[in-house]
C-alpha cells in the first residue's frame, strides 16, 4: 500500500476487516441475490449476480452483454465520417464527447490542422456535454438513496444545457457535429451569451446539490468510507476520471496531455479527494461540473474568428498507420485505437470505453459490502450502458 | 456529408511521418533505450513516432515477465486496455458485395502493423506511467493455429475482463485465465465475431443501400457522387 491518506487507509482497514469477519464466522446458509437487469439502480440494464450471507455480500458479479452492439466490427464496414454515427451512442449522456477522440485520432493520421476556432467550439461543446451527463449523475445520486428532489433539479437545469446543444448542433442526445477537419457548422447567433446565462444557472444548480445532497447527514453516512478504492488497486484496474481522482491519483487527460484542443487555455483546477470512497467520488464529481462551467465560460470569452472546417478532400482517405487518442470524458478515459491501411474505412477500432473498465472493479469491491451499499457504491462509479457494452 | 469545400483546388495534405521527423522526443527515446536495455532479448521490435507514441513487440513467451518488468521497473502502473488485431484483410471487403454476382477475388495477404510481427492475430496492451503520463503498446505474436498466450491477471488485475473479451471475440486462450466465460454472447455462440474471416451477416443477407441506390444529389455534380476517391 502506498501514499495513503490516513483516512484512506482507516476505512480500506475497515473493509478488509469486515472482509476478514467473514470468513471467521460460522457460515450460515447463503443466498443468491439477482439485482436486474432491470432495476433502477443499474442505469440500464446492467445485471448483478450477488452471493450474500445474510446482509454482506460474498461474491458479486455484474453480467454485461444486455446491450453490445458490437461497433468495433461494425465500424470495420464504415468510412471514417460514418463511424462518428456509431460512437455517439456509446455513452448517450454525453454524446459529442465520444465523437472528439474519434475524430482526432483520425485527424493524426492524416495529418490536418483544424482551425482555431473549431478547436475553441469543440472545446466548449464537449466540457457542455460533461455539464450534461454529470448533472445527471448528480441528480440521480440523491434517488438511489431515496432523496428525490435532486433529480428533479438535476432535469430541470440539464434541459438547459440541451437546449444548448440541440441549438448548436441539431440534435439534442446524438449531435453527430464533430467532422473530420473541424466541424459542422458555426454556432448559431445569440448562442454565447444563452450559454453565459445558462452557465449561472448551472453553477446555482452546482451549490443546491451540494446544500441539498453533500451536507445531508444521511448522504454522508451512506457514502463515507463506503467502497474504498486504494490507488494502486484504482491504477491497476484501469479506473479513470472521478474514480481515479477520487483515489487520490492527480491525472487528468485534459491537462496532462497535449491534444488539438483548447483546455490549457483557460484556468480551471483539476480536484483530488485522498479518500477514494464513494463520497469522495461523488465530490469530485461536482467540483468537476463546477470548473466545466468555468471553463466554458472563458472560453466563450475568446472564440477567435475565422473558419470551421479546414480543407479536407470530399472523400476522406486517412493515410497508412495506428493512432491512439483519449480524452478525459465525462465518464473517464475514453480512447480510440484506430488502424487505417489507406482505405475509406478503419481497418480496426479498439474502443476503450471508461465504463468497461471503471465496472470491471465491482467483483473486487462489493465482496464484503452490505447489500444497500451496493446501490451507492454502483452509483458512485458511475457507469453509462452503453459504455460497458459498446 | 457535405463538407464546406473551399472553391480553389484542394492543397495535399502533409503526411504524419513528414512532420514527424522534425520532432525530437528525447523522452520516448530514453525509455525506449532503458527498456531495451532491461528487458533485453525479450523485445523484438519497436516503433516510436516522435511526439506521439510508442510502440514494442516482444517475444510471446515473454510476455508476462515482461509486462511485470514494465510494471516493476518502468512504473507502468496504469492498465489501460488489451486487445488484440486479426491483420489478415477481410475477404468480405466492407461488406458492400452484391450478394448475386459472384464474390470478387481480394488480396488477403498479411501485413503487420508498427512494429512488425509474423502471425495473423497480436495481442496488444496500453500501460501507462501515471506519474510521467507517457504511454506504451505492446504487441506480442499469437501462434495462428493455436492461439495461446500468459494471462496478464497477476500483473494488472483489471486486465481479467479484457481478457475475456478478447477471448470471445478473437478465440485466444489466456494461459492462467481461470474464467474465461463470454461477457457479451450466448454461450453457445460459434466463431470469433471480431476476426476478419468472420461475415457481417447483416451486410451478407442484404445489399447494402449505399451501392444499389446510387443516384446524383439533386442539384450536384454528378461526376462527384461516382468517384471513387481519387482526387485524395
Amino acid at each position: 500500500m502506498t501514499m495513503l491518506g490516513d483516512r484512506q487507509q482507516l476505512s480500506y482497514i475497515a473493509s478488509q476487516a469486515a472482509d476478514a469477519r467473514l470468513n471467521l464466522e460460522l457460515e450460515t446458509e447463503g443466498m443468491t441475490l439477482n439485482i436486474g437487469p432491470q432495476h433502477p439502480a443499474t442505469h440500464g440494464t446492467l445485471r448483478i449476480i450477488a452471493r450474500l450471507d445474510g446482509e454482506q455480500v460474498v461474491w458479486a458479479e455484474p453480467a454485461c452483454g444486455y446491450m453490445h452492439r458490437g461497433y468495433e466490427k461494425l465500424a470495420e464496414v464504415r468510412t471514417f465520417p460514418q463511424v462518428t454515427t456509431l460512437v455517439n451512442r456509446i455513452d448517450w449522456l454525453g454524446s459529442f464527447a465520444n465523437e472528439v477522440p474519434f475524430i482526432l485520432a483520425a485527424e493524426k493520421l492524416m495529418g490536418i490542422e483544424v482551425p482555431t476556432r473549431a478547436q475553441y467550439i469543440r472545446t466548449i461543446l464537449f466540457e457542455l456535454s460533461r455539464i450534461a451527463n454529470v448533472s445527471l449523475f448528480l441528480g440521480d445520486l440523491g434517488v438511489q438513496l431515496g432523496a428525490i428532489t435532486p433529480v428533479f433539479l438535476a432535469f430541470r437545469d440539464r434541459e438547459y444545457v440541451l437546449n444548448l446543444i440541440e441549438s448548436a448542433t441539431g440534435g439534442r442526445f446524438h449531435p453527430n457535429f464533430d467532422r473530420i477537419g473541424g466541424l459542422k457548422d458555426d454556432l448559431p447567433a445569440g448562442w454565447i451569451d444563452e450559454t453565459r446565462a445558462v452557465m449561472k444557472k448551472l453553477r446555482n444548480f452546482c451549490d443546491q446539490i451540494e446544500d441539498l445532497l453533500f451536507g445531508n447527514e444521511i448522504f454522508q453516512s451512506r457514502t463515507r468510507g463506503i467502497g474504498v478504492i486504494p490507488r494502486d488497486v484504482a491504477l491497476q484496474y484501469g479506473l479513470s476520471g472521478a474514480n481515479l481522482r477520487a483515489s487520490g491519483v492527480d491525472w487528468d487527460l485534459r491537462r496532462d496531455q497535449s491534444l488539438p484542443m483548447m483546455w490549457n487555455k483557460a484556468d480551471w483546477k483539476v480536484w483530488t479527494h485522498p479518500d477514494g470512497d464513494s463520497f469522495a467520488r461523488c465530490w469530485v464529481r461536482l467540483q468537476e461540473t463546477r470548473e466545466s462551467t468555468k471553463i466554458v465560460d472563458q472560453l466563450l470569452g475568446s472564440i477567435p474568428a475565422g473558419p470551421v472546417m479546414a480543407k479536407v478532400p470530399k472523400i476522406i482517405k486517412v493515410p497508412e498507420g495506428e493512432a491512439w487518442v483519449s480524452t478525459e470524458n465525462p465518464l473517464g478515459e475514453m480512447g480510440y485505437y484506430v488502424v487505417s491501411r489507406g482505405d475509406l474505412g478503419p481497418f480496426r477500432v479498439k474502443i476503450r470505453s471508461a465504463s468497461f473498465n471503471n465496472i470491471s472493479i465491482t467483483p473486487w469491491l462489493l465482496r464484503g459490502v452490505y447489500v444497500p451499499d451496493i446501490v451507492t457504491i454502483l452509483a458512485s462509479l458511475y457507469f453509462i450502458l452503453g459504455d460497458i457494452d459498446r | 456529408m457535405v463538407l464546406n469545400l473551399p472553391s480553389e483546388k484542394v492543397k495535399p495534405l502533409s503526411s504524419t511521418s513528414e512532420t514527424a521527423t522534425l520532432v525530437v522526443d528525447t523522452a520516448r527515446e530514453e525509455l525506449l533505450a532503458s527498456i531495451k536495455n532491461s528487458l533485453g532479448e525479450a523485445v523484438v521490435d519497436s516503433h516510436l513516432k516522435p511526439g506521439d507514441d510508442l510502440w514494442i513487440l516482444v517475444r510471446t513467451d515473454a510476455w508476462q515477465a515482461s509486462l511485470k518488468k514494465l510494471r516493476d521497473v518502468h512504473s507502468f502502473d496504469y492498465f489501460c486496455f488489451l486487445s488484440a488485431i486479426d491483420w489478415m484483410p477481410s475477404p468480405y471487403g466492407r461488406g458492400e458485395d452484391d450478394p448475386t454476382e459472384p464474390a470478387p477475388e481480394r488480396d488477403t495477404t498479411i501485413r503487420p502493423g508498427y512494429a512488425g510481427g509474423e502471425t495473423r492475430i497480436q495481442v496488444f496492451v496500453r500501460v501507462v506511467n501515471s506519474t510521467t503520463h507517457i504511454g506504451l503498446n505492446v504487441k506480442a505474436d499469437v501462434d495462428d493455429t493455436t492461439p495461446v498466450i500468459d494471462s496478464l491477471i497477476s500483473v494488472y488485475a483489471g486486465a481479467n475482463w479484457h481478457e475475456r473479451e478478447a477471448h470471445e471475440m478473437f478465440g485466444i486462450d489466456f494461459a492462467g485465465h481461470s474464467d474465461l466465460r463470454n461477457m457479451y454472447l450466448p454461450v453457445d455462440f460459434e466463431g470469433y465475431p471480431l476476426r476478419k474471416d468472420f461475415p457481417l451477416l447483416a451486410r451478407m443477407v442484404k445489399p447494402w443501400p449505399g451501392i444499389v441506390d446510387v443516384e446524383p444529389l439533386p442539384g450536384g455534380d454528378s461526376s462527384d457522387a461516382t468517384n471513387d476517391g481519387d482526387e485524395s
